[in-house]
């Protein structure tokens, strides 16, 4: 990366090269900046492929015995809908996050391993097209699907060749084989470039939030990914060459899918969660002007969920019948994981404490974190609760638990974290007035479908059905759960709107619009390819605070 | 950015190398891939519902085993040689690793002739089978990763293209190379001893 000739994004530059020599400029790329926007881009292209499926699940599921879709299409869809969320979306986008921003934030000029980083992201995205290209396939003798229809957790022996005929579930488990290197490359590039290219005076106590918590992440991703994969191989080895590993009917184990699946899936979501709480904890200090509260007790409830959520992942398993000695012991370690995200609530909303808090966009998406995230923590509580969870498990109250994270909690952090450093990539300012206009539209439809299927799920609707029966109390909050999406996608629309239109139209942003204290806000915006004309050297946590404030600089209170 | 004011002169600013940091967390990776499967052949050790089972079929592999943890030693020398600037050193420990190396593969390819063969235990034949094969094969597939590169590095230093300055490439690759080998001692005690 020595060439400076094309910087992100420069007005300036567009008008010379072709498109075609753009593009090939892009494809080529090996520029940390350059490969976290494409992993953006691709997130968010799979984004609302995501979200329409999930629209033509609620459509189906409006009123009751409707039949917008087949049965079998809704298991395609809810299976797809899942997979894309988890894997094409929300991998992806965080590491996009992480690629952008960790170099900028440490101060250093790339990567550790610059091309594993372009294999990563180019594994990723040939995973997902080839997940995706099931749905050209044609349906598969006996009534198999297209595309999968095994759910995102693919149960044994639902996923063995004798119930899954065809190759639907071959695409499923390749492709996520792929995904998964990805990550995993992804993730020893990332962890090595934190621990071995920090800048002068950059110690580990010294590193902004967001780049502690991608650290932790990372480590998770190697410990917790993994697994998936090799489970994917044996799962692999089962249809392609005949292994019984999770064939019941040759003495295999359907359970020992369920605890190969869930040691990955449970810590899946702290990899998912905690980028968001890094997004949390660089905006809010930001837009309350008040350094973060308890720096170093974030970084040990980081570290602490991050090995707490190693061990708890067979409550996602207690209505196999697991011994009681299992069950107390699932159910206490969930509850523990409770403990440091609550010092992270409570920090939060320490530091907002006595600031002068500016509602910009980006903080109106972050507070609502803060609410949403707290009943996501509370249903999560209650469903670590055995008989509570033997009662509810499998209902749309799971479901709505689970969105609140996702959705309510990470997705809303990841709008906040969009808002917040779209100047930076692109040197322009996104709309405030259509940001607001997202904001609420959002706020409000995400509550109106997740809020009624609390209820929907406690009455006893079944996940994963493809419809209900009338007369039985349903009806109600399914409609509102489904007109709630009407207002999440113009909410959506207007994000995308925003997104295009600032691109050329907004206003400039400049270094630094927000008046912010890490690394990434001193050098231009967009960055040139060599992100720091000359490396800086810190002396505390917000260096641009002492490079503003000579007369006072942080580290003489650190 | 050289306008802040510092706190006090720094002390010497050194982090650790990336390579080697690169592949110690790869490594954790592996770790974990290999876990499912030592923990999928402990799960169903005695569970096959037909035969061959491991104690009728598996010998200890000693020689396979003298290989492969003497092979450690040859490449740990090869790059302390390297390291020391003895190039010629260098490159007969180098090669002393990969005959080493291919030793342990032809002693796995001569075990599974003899169990398709002989025995007619492939991946299918029952649960033993399937989880043999599984992790036996996954570790076999890391030392065939292990010598693309042990041969890369044995032309370039055929050719005369190695120097004391790509020791750091070298340590990258004796690091894997160490972890494939810790790796065999877990496989052994689970197949051959535990297994058995």
């Amino acid at each position: 990366m020595t060439t400076t000739r094309f910087p992100i994004a420069a007005p300036a530059e567009e008008s010379t090269p072709s498109v075609f020599d753009r593009l090939h400029e892009w494809v080529i790329t090996v520029d940390h900046k350059r490969l976290g926007i494409m992993y953006i881009v691709f997130a968010l292209g799979f984004l609302v492929i995501g979200g329409l499926e999930a629209t033509l699940i609620r459509l189906q599921l409006a009123v009751p015995d409707n039949h917008v879709v087949s049965a079998q299409t809704f298991n395609t869809l809810f299976t797809m809908h899942g997979t894309t969320m988890v894997f094409l979306v929300g991998m992806p986008i965080l590491a996009g996050f992480a690629n952008y921003l960790v170099p900028l934030q440490i101060g250093t000029r790339d990567l550790a391993f610059p091309r594993l980083n372009s294999f990563a992201f180019w594994v990723t995205c040939f995973g997902g097209l080839l997940l995706y290209s099931s749905f050209l396939t044609a349906p598969a003798l006996f009534g198999g699907a297209a595309a999968p229809d095994v759910g995102w957790f693919g149960y044994a022996p639902l996923t063995e060749p004798t119930y899954s005929r065809g190759n639907a579930t071959d695409y499923w488990v390749i492709g996520l084989i792929i995904v998964g290197f990805g990550s995993i490359a992804g993730a020893v590039n990332i962890a090595t470039t934190i621990l071995t290219m920090r800048t002068k005076g950059m110690t580990l106590g010294r590193m902004p939030l967001f780049t502690w918590i991608t650290l932790v992440v990372q480590c998770m991703i190697l410990v917790a990914v993994s697994p998936l994969t090799a489970a994917l191989i044996l799962l692999l080895l089962d249809r392609g060459l005949g292994a019984h590993f999770f064939d019941t009917q040759a003495g295999g184990s359907a359970v020992l899918w369920q605890h190969f699946f869930w040691i990955f899936g449970h810590p899946e979501v702290y990899v998912l969660m905690l980028p968001g709480f890094g997004f949390l904890s660089e905006i809010i200090p930001v837009f309350s002007r008040k350094v973060i509260f308890g720096y170093p007790v974030m970084v040990a409830a980081t570290v602490a969920i991050g090995f707490i959520s190693l061990g708890v992942w067979a409550h996602h398993m207690f209505s196999v019948g697991m011994s009681p000695a299992a069950n107390t012991y699932f159910a206490i370690a969930t509850g523990l994981v409770g403990v440091p995200t609550g010092i992270k609530l409570f920090n939060w909303i320490g530091t907002m404490w006595g600031g002068r808090i500016q509602l910009r966009t980006p903080m109106l998406f972050a507070i609502a974190v803060l609410v949403q995230f707290l009943i996501a923590g509370i249903t999560g509580v209650m469903l670590s609760v055995v008989p509570f969870d033997w009662q509810l498990t499998d209902t749309y109250f799971v479901v709505a638990h689970f969105h609140f994270v996702l959705v309510g909690s990470l997705l809303f952090a990841i709008f906040a974290a969009v808002y917040y450093w779209y100047p930076k990539a692109t040197g322009r300012m996104l709309s405030e007035r259509l940001g607001k206009w997202h904001f609420w539209l959002f706020l409000v439809g995400f509550n109106l479908t997740f809020i009624p299927q609390h209820f929907a799920g406690m009455l006893g609707m079944p996940r994963r059905v493809y419809t209900f029966l009338p007369e039985r109390g349903l009806e109600i909050w399914n409609l509102a759960s489904s007109i709630g999406v009407a207002f999440q996608l113009a909410g959506v629309a207007c994000f995308v709107w925003n997104l295009i239109r600032s691109y050329r139209r907004g206003a400039v942003a400049g270094n630094d619009p927000w008046d912010a204290w890490t690394l990434e806000w001193a050098t231009s915006s967009p960055p040139p390819a060599y992100n720091f004309a000359e490396l800086p050297v810190v002396g505390s946590r917000r260096p641009l605070w002492d490079l503003k404030h000579p007369e006072d600089p942080d580290w003489q209170y650190e | 950015m050289t306008a802040i004011p510092m706190p006090q002169p720094t002390t010497p600013w050194t982090l650790p190398r990336r390579g080697p940091v690169g592949i110690l967390l790869f490594i954790l990776a592996e770790s974990s891939i290999f876990a499912v499967f030592v923990a999928a052949y402990l799960f169903y050790i005695g569970r096959s519902l037909t035969g061959p089972t491991p104690r009728e079929v598996l010998q200890f592999p000693v020689v396979m085993t003298v290989c492969l943890l003497s092979s450690s030693l040859t490449i740990h020398l090869a790059t302390r040689a390297l390291r020391n600037g003895a190039l010629g050193r260098f490159l007969r420990y180098w090669l002393a690793t990969v005959l080493l190396g291919a030793g342990f593969l032809a002693g796995t390819a001569r075990e599974w002739h003899e169990l398709i063969a002989e025995h007619h235990l492939t991946i299918s034949t029952n649960l033993f089978g399937s989880t043999y094969y599984a992790l036996v094969g996954l570790h076999a597939s890391h030392v065939i990763a292990g010598m693309v590169m042990l041969l890369i590095v044995a032309a370039f230093g055929l050719a005369g293209r190695i120097r004391p300055v790509h020791v750091e490439r070298a340590d990258v690759i004796s690091i894997y190379w160490h972890f494939v080998d810790v790796v065999w001692i877990v496989v052994v005690t689970v197949v051959y001893v535990i297994g058995r």
